[in-house]
């Protein structure tokens, strides 16, 4: 029986659940826990919640629009930079930019304003660059939308690709040091305090993708991304919201550059690789191309397999095994066949192109005895089954060598395999479709 | 003739690196030509012919090992063709794109974990390190033969799909995939083949590549394989002769680059090149007119 919630249950349940999200990532990040545990249970909520932001904005992109972008970690890579460079302290300018005479940029957002407005300015101090960042990228990602949008799909992807890797190229420019301090790590620069605060911000961003795809605007994208000639006809101006979802994509993706930059304190080009887009790309499949909620809980599914549950593979030990083969390295050997597998047998990903509502959330949870009771008899039946297809198989094989010793036999003994069909002088020509 | 001696040493490098970027754009080439696929794993089927000829070089002689390479891509790349692509053949084609890009992740990790993430040092070819002086210039034996071997396999390879039953069936899949399995040619094999002659060729050009640079770590494949990409949608992807041709262009315009001081954009020039080819003529050099169909 399906059960359907009222509204207001389901806005008293969501407002819970998120209520209890903050309170136990407050408790935890304030150390009313100890343990090493809930040190890392802080570590995958904080970089959770980062790629969640990017990954529900690659999925914009990718699962929406159709657009098979692959430029996600240049475009984080130029957020986390615009960020950190409007915030180094005056003070620390000689140090991090000691190569380059203290740089050009003798100021930080965050202290201008602190001076001006006290407490309040701190925090508008990390925010303003932090939007600032997006607002960049975003500029930027409307230049290349231009040229690259007029592409068509893997050769959209190499050329998102290629600006990525342009990008990085150009932050590590040593012409360009004074900025961007080089190929050596910006770092110094303010960060947040709370792990509150990643997880609000990127809640908040990705709740304006979610509500951006079911507006009217979203319901272009998904027509542009089912049949582009069809959205067209219909009057949805292909390159407008191409570049729209490109622009918007990308403004989110520098946000969640400028959080990484403050979750790792440091930051340098090198590891914004091809590799990281891979991986974003790779949470976006495991919790299903087409899912905001899937890419959010792929998300902290791979960061916490990635940097908690499947550690224990690289030093040696892990569930109580301990072997030889497990050094380092061993973990994303693990994983990478896990996505392999994913991928493989298991396309649609965690959550298909559907999203998490609680009706269905229930109905799953209610349903779960049942399917648990019911498995037994579905391994048995499956079980038949290929047994069945096993014999069928075997019957069919001794069928054809039956026939064939048959045909064999015939033909030794003279008697014609078929009966020549009656000569016909009238040739029949089909027409050409369309004449 | 001053102009010309300084930037000799530079050309001709740029003509050793294209002959190699030659060789694996092959692979893409007649891969994208035949499936509709960007093979992401292809740069690291090359990566890994480096990586186990390293480990290979200890035991074995050196022209057995070559050998064994070769193999081993081969069979590395059928084996990813097998498991990865095959199965999805009939799936959209973004799920066999994130399935390549999967297994490209799947092998830069495995290589890291074998390597333990340190750079390997490639083993010294004496034959292929000798120094020779062309005019002002000197450089290494593996300069002068890369453009000549590349040449003569693309030769071969031409030759193989212009005058060959199986290269007449690559032509006819690769043109049109339904209607060629329609009129009996085995699709599966002519893909397998496919794999084969690209796999082989990057690893011949893998031989070639490392013996320049003395270093080889997971992550090596990544940029030549993106490369010789461009190099084939630069030349039209699917013509053989285009991919060698954007190869050579890519390889002498980097080196050329770097003789310029702006070594840190060499890569980004690829990218540039890329993207000015697809705006002017998508469909590359020598690539034939591509209609949508509704």
């Amino acid at each position: 029986m399906e059960i359907k919630l009222k509204n207001k249950t389901k806005a008293a349940l969501s407002t819970i659940a998120i209520a209890l999200f903050l309170i136990l990532i407050y408790a935890a990040d304030n150390g009313m826990f100890s343990g090493s545990s809930w040190r890392m249970f802080i570590t995958v909520i904080e970089k959770g919640a980062i790629f969640a932001l990017v990954a529900a904005s690659m999925n914009l992109l990718n699962g929406f629009t159709g657009l098979f972008s692959l430029g996600q970690a240049g475009f984080m890579l130029m957020g986390a930079y615009s960020y950190a460079i409007f915030t180094i302290p005056a003070a620390s300018h000689d140090t991090v930019y000691q190569y380059f005479d203290g740089g050009i940029i003798k100021w930080s957002i965050v202290e201008i304003l602190e001076n001006k407005m006290g407490i309040a300015g701190h925090y508008l101090g990390i925010f303003l660059p932090m939007i600032f960042a997006g607002l960049l990228v975003a500029g930027v990602a409307y230049l290349i939308a231009i040229p690259v949008l007029r592409l068509k799909s893997d050769y959209l992807a190499i050329a998102t690709l290629g600006f990525a890797e342009i990008l990085r190229a150009f932050f590590q420019w040593n012409t360009l040091g004074p900025v961007t301090n080089g190929s050596n790590v910006l770092r110094k620069y303010t960060t947040y305090e709370s792990a509150i605060f990643p997880v609000i911000i990127a809640g908040i961003c990705i709740a304006i993708i979610f509500l951006l795809i079911n507006s009217t605007y979203g319901r272009a994208f998904k027509a542009i991304r089912d049949d582009e000639i069809a959205a067209e006809a219909m009057g949805i101006n292909l390159f407008k919201h191409k570049s729209m979802s490109f622009v918007i994509s990308s403004f989110f993706a520098g946000i969640s550059g400028a959080l990484l930059a403050m979750f790792q304190t440091t930051i340098s080009a090198t590891p914004f690789t091809t590799q990281m887009t891979y991986e974003i790309l790779l949470i976006v499949v495991i919790g299903g191309i087409g899912s905001i909620s899937g890419s959010v809980i792929g998300a902290f599914l791979f960061t916490a397999s990635a940097e908690w549950w499947l550690r224990g593979l690289d030093s040696g030990r892990w569930l109580g095994i301990s072997s030889g083969i497990m050094r380092p390295g061993f973990r994303k050997v693990v994983f990478a066949i896990l996505i392999m597998m994913i991928v493989l047998f298991y396309a649609r990903g965690i959550m298909g192109d559907k999203e998490f509502s609680w009706d269905r959330f229930v109905n799953w949870w209610r349903s779960r005895p049942g399917a648990i009771k019911a498995w037994p008899d579905k391994l048995k039946a499956n079980s038949e089954a290929r047994k069945k297809a096993r014999t069928a198989k075997a019957v069919a094989k001794a069928k054809a060598k039956e026939d064939k010793a048959d045909s064999e036999k015939k033909k030794s003994s003279g008697i014609p395999l078929f009966t020549p069909l009656p000569m016909s002088d009238e040739v029949i020509i089909f027409d050409k479709e369309g004449n | 003739m001053n102009l010309f001696n300084t930037w000799l040493p530079y050309i001709l490098a740029g003509i050793a690196v294209g002959g190699q970027y030659a060789l694996i754009a092959i692979g893409y080439t007649m891969v994208y030509g035949i499936l509709r696929l960007i093979n992401f794993a292809h740069g690291d089927i090359f990566m890994w012919s480096g990586l186990i000829m390293v480990y290979l070089i200890t035991v074995l002689p050196l022209w057995l090992s070559v050998i064994v390479v070769v193999v081993f891509a081969i069979l590395l790349g059928t084996t990813i063709e097998r498991v990865a692509y095959r199965p999805l053949r009939s799936a959209p084609r973004m799920s066999i794109m994130i399935s390549a890009i999967g297994v490209s992740y799947l092998l830069q990790n495995f290589a890291l974990y074998i390597t333990g993430g340190l750079t390997k040092t490639y083993p010294a070819i004496r034959f292929l390190q000798k120094t020779v002086a062309i005019g002002s210039a000197t450089t290494k034996m593996v300069t002068i033969i890369t453009p000549f071997l590349t040449i003569l396999l693309v030769f071969l390879l031409v030759m193989l799909i212009k005058h060959t039953k199986i290269g007449m069936a690559m032509r006819a899949v690769s043109r049109d995939f339904e209607t060629s399995s329609l009129m009996g040619i085995d699709i599966n094999r002519v893909i397998t083949v496919t794999f084969v002659i690209g796999c082989a060729l990057a690893a011949i050009g893998s031989v070639l590549y490392f013996s320049n640079y003395t270093g080889i770590n997971p992550m090596s494949g990544a940029m030549p394989g993106l490369k010789a990409f461009v190099a084939a949608v630069f030349g039209g992807i699917g013509s053989v002769p285009g991919a060698v041709l954007g190869a050579f262009v890519i390889g002498i315009a980097e080196n050329i680059i770097k003789g310029t001081g702006w070594t840190t954009f060499s890569d980004a020039f690829t990218f540039v090149l890329l993207i000015i080819i697809l705006m002017i003529k998508p469909t590359g050099l020598f690539g034939e007119k591509d209609i949508d169909k509704v």
